[in-house]
């Protein structure tokens, strides 16, 4: 089947080996979404810095476009993301630009830390970057609005995902949600379980291929970025991540759940 | 390449030697929580089958469960305190907890969820199965058993052959109700009069050669009513260990009374039948057992003894600065082995819990420290490193108080012992798990750690009277219920004194029913009195030991006298004088009682 496309099939991760031959190749565009000081120490070969907070403090459609235009990427650039925070951040900044209309972008699949110690090269040096031209054609269907959130959620097959951790989730969360905490989404080496674990911890779950699934956390989408790219590994294509998560939810004063009579915090060690 | 091949494990990272697992087990799981949620199986049937699989219910839902992984002779390895790290950040709050019968328990995780653990844990060889329900649950052992001076020889071997033949057996899949065994190295150290059976190292001399046996104990137990258990006989031979072990089984399993869900333990079958019949009954079974037995059956006990190797320092002197502290927590945590210069040293948790990330420091302390290269699991909501080397101590030490796990007094009274409570539990009136922490909390600031004459005192707490928390036999033990002042409700703790659990076991004496947050005021009134009148010698489990026996000559000569110097403590002030005493710990708002159904946790 996949053969006869002649669309290219963009996964949502890659492996560090295939990553390493692309950056000789000079075929990618790697952004690192660390840290600018943690980036300028070093990173991958030829990677580019977008700290996650620039692009957050203002991550309007036309602001957005014109980061990732000057860092040299237009519509047809194949672009990977990675950073050190088991793929959340790096899956926030790879949404924003599949969410502009840019089809060709995967997550590394280990952390830069884990790239490290596969021995793997990194560098200091800063590469010269030509700005390129960028369009924006919104895709919709990858977000999800509180005001959509609230009135899809009743409905059937509408799956609405927490990704954050259990305490928090029973603490409080948007009635009707399920919890699966980005913990979950991981292997000890990959930031992502393989397929087959995947699939059948999510099956188990009651999320079907027919599902729309909603995913959120605690404010910026991050975590359920991560969780949007987790469903998407085994091909749930109908996912939106609700972007502004349970910060914007309560600002608006929505109503919660929570698991109600018991003192399950004090169980927790810290 | 991948990273694992780089990060090499470190070599002397040992392997369990046995595995409890079966990994189709998960599978199964999985498909009847689905067969369930589809309402093709009956609620009752359901609770059963998740009950045999280590699954307990949670309070007031039934979305999540606990797992509760059993730990075999509380032997446990540093690969699999990883794995369980591991798990609780991907399924459960991502702390874990130490039980008081040597499991480790998962809370808070979603019943779809409950068949990855078991996945997970069958990769390092641990099982839940059996853990809950009327089953043979874990088989416990001391976490001393091979290092206690006191002890005739090591039970550890026979207590994992006992829970080896036991596990998955047919015959006791579907008992009237769970049964309990308890090995230990000597009377002090693991509570042998206090289960369904109890298992002591004896050894006896006939014509000149030593022979291996055991005292056996029958029909103990703590539960909503408690009872200590019988000596079977002066001396069982260590082939009749399980033939004993069979014919009890087969008796409680033919007349326990399956009807009475609240009295069939097997201490009130032999409660009810009185001592002496149950004792014919057991041995007369124990000859038809061992001269029916089909093919020969036999424990198959390990002979041989765990490997010890002291692990390699990279650095072996140097920057020999004692941190502060030291010197406390060496004299409150640490216990001297029969081998010469080796120490155990016991992890103060808060009531048992313990984060992901201590667990892997636990992991790699344990890797670094420990002779054997493994852990045991205490009796108290513990964890003890044994076969540390007396000059690793100090190092050990501050790399324990790099990951908070550095506590004093884990040996002492200054660690109660306190259930899970409303935390997690259907039957829990209060809080027991959280009053356990402050009271610790509260002991270490006063440095109550360090006193020797509290030192083999107890304090242990129940959320509700059926005894998870152990209270009965604990120097001062409170278990938890509700009072009421008009329509007002708060937290209260009925208190007991004097029980103990070593050769002289015996119940707490009911004293008086204390506000929960008067508790702590309580217990320090109580050591005050002691040190006006103690005698010389005296410890405060001695002389509550005297009074509530009463043979007390001083001041304070009955549990009565006890009760007229507590009383004012006892008198709950109006709402507006005091709203914190109308409510629990850990909870802002009004106390009210609030329980589901019990499903028999511990």
């Amino acid at each position: 089947m996949c053969c006869l496309s002649k669309e290219k099939t963009v996964r949502p991760t890659i492996d560090a080996d295939s990553l390493s031959s692309q950056i000789r190749d000079n075929s990618v565009r790697v952004i690192d979404v660390r840290k600018e000081e943690e980036y300028k120490k070093n990173h991958i070969p030829n990677a580019v810095s977008l700290p996650l907070a620039n692009l957050l403090s203002d991550d309007s459609p036309e602001r957005a476009v014109k980061l990732f235009q000057s860092l040299g990427i237009d519509d047809e650039t194949p672009v990977i993301v990675y950073d050190d925070t088991f793929g959340a951040l790096a899956s926030r900044v790879a949404w924003t630009l599949e969410y502009l209309g840019h089809s060709d972008v995967s997550l590394l699949d280990v952390t830069y830390n884990q790239w490290n110690s596969l021995g793997l090269e990194n560098d200091n040096k800063i590469p010269s970057i030509n700005s390129k031209t960028h369009s924006i054609v919104l895709q919709p269907q990858i977000l999800a609005t509180a005001d959509y959130l609230e009135e899809a959620k009743e409905k059937e097959g509408v799956i609405l995902l927490d990704n954050r951790e259990r305490l928090n989730f029973l603490e409080q969360h948007i009635p009707g949600a399920i919890n699966i905490p980005y913990r979950t989404l991981a292997s000890p080496d990959k930031i992502l379980r393989p397929k087959d674990e995947m699939k059948r911890l999510v099956e188990n779950r009651g999320i079907t291929p027919n599902s729309e699934i909603i995913t959120y956390c605690g404010s910026v989408g991050t975590l359920s970025g991560l969780a949007f790219y987790a469903l998407k590994s085994i091909n749930l294509s109908n996912v939106k991540l609700y972007v502004k998560s349970f910060k914007e939810w309560k600002n608006l004063k929505k109503s919660t759940s929570k698991q109600e009579n018991a003192d399950y915090w004090d169980l927790s060690a810290e | 390449m991948s990273a694992s091949k780089l990060n090499q494990a470190r070599p002397d990272s040992k392997s369990p030697s046995v595995n409890w697992a079966k990994i189709e087990e998960a599978d199964n799981f999985a498909k009847t929580v689905k067969l369930y949620r589809q309402g093709k199986y009956d609620e009752d049937s359901f609770r059963r089958f998740r009950l045999q699989h280590g699954a307990y219910g949670t309070r007031m839902t039934n979305d999540y469960a606990m797992v509760r992984i059993k730990i075999p002779a509380g032997k446990i390895y540093p690969t699999q305190l990883e794995k369980i790290a591991q798990l609780s950040e991907a399924f459960s709050i991502g702390s874990a907890h130490f039980s008081t019968r040597e499991n480790i328990q998962l809370h808070w995780v979603v019943l779809e969820d409950v068949s990855e653990i078991m996945r997970g844990l069958a990769e390092v060889g641990l099982t839940s199965r059996e853990a809950c329900g009327n089953t043979v649950r874990n088989v416990m052992c001391s976490p001393l058993s091979g290092v206690c001076a006191e002890e005739k020889f090591d039970a550890t071997p026979y207590a994992i052959a006992t829970a080896k033949f036991l596990l998955r057996n047919p015959m006791n899949q579907n008992l009237p109700r769970k049964f309990k065994f308890n090995f230990s190295c000597c009377e002090k150290h693991g509570m042998v009069r206090m289960c369904d059976v109890g298992v002591l190292p004896e050894t006896r001399e006939i014509e000149g050669k030593q022979e291996k046996g055991f005292k056996i104990f029958l029909g103990g137990g703590l539960g909503n009513k408690s009872f200590v258990g019988y000596q079977l006989e002066e001396f069982t031979p260590e082939e009749d260990l399980l033939y004993t072990s069979i014919a009890v089984l087969r008796i409680f399993d033919r007349m326990g009374d399956r009807k009475n869900m609240a009295r069939n333990r097997m201490r009130y079958l032999v409660n009810e039948m009185g001592w002496e019949k149950f004792q014919n009954l057991v041995l007369k079974e124990r000859a038809v057992v061992r001269a029916t037995q089909s093919v020969i059956v036999k424990l198959d006990v390990d002979p041989i003894p765990e490997e010890i190797k002291k692990p390699i320092r990279i650095s072996e002197s140097g920057g020999n600065s004692v941190p502060d502290g030291y010197a406390r927590w060496y004299k409150t945590n640490t216990f001297n082995q029969k081998q010469d210069g080796y120490q155990s040293v016991f992890i103060a948790l808060e009531a048992g819990d313990i984060t992901a990330n201590q667990l892997r420091e636990i992991a790699k302390i344990i890797r670094d420290y420990s002779a054997e290269g493994m852990a045991r699991n205490g009796f108290s909501q513990d964890i003890a490193i044994r076969w540390i080397h007396e000059d690793d101590l100090p190092k050990m030490y501050s790399q324990l108080l790099q990951v908070g796990l550095a506590k004093s007094g884990s040996l002492t009274m200054a660690s109660p012992i306190g259930c899970s409570g409303t935390t997690s539990c259907n039957l829990a009136l209060t809080n027991s798990h959280r009053l356990a922490k402050e009271i610790q909390r509260k002991f270490l600031e006063l440095k109550l750690d360090e006193e020797d004459d509290l030192r083999d005192s107890t304090i242990k707490i129940s959320g509700c009277p059926n005894s998870c928390g152990q209270h009965g036999i604990a120097t001062i033990g409170f278990f938890g219920g509700g009072s009421r002042v008009g329509k007002d409700m708060y937290p209260t703790y009925l208190m007991s004194l004097g029980g103990r659990s070593d050769g002289e076991t015996m119940l707490g004496i009911n004293c008086l029913r204390i506000p929960a947050k008067k508790v702590i005021p309580t217990i320090l009134k109580i050591i005050e009195l002691f040190k006006q009148n103690k005698k010389d010698a005296d410890t405060l489990s001695s002389w509550i030991h005297r009074i509530v026996n009463g043979s007390e000559d001083s001041d304070i000569k009955s549990i009565n006298d006890f009760k007229q110097i507590l009383s004012p403590l006892t008198v709950p002030p109006t709402k507006d004088e005091d709203s914190d005493f109308y409510t629990d710990y850990g909870n802002d708002s009004s106390y009210h009682t609030k329980t589901g159904k019990g499903e028999c946790a511990a």
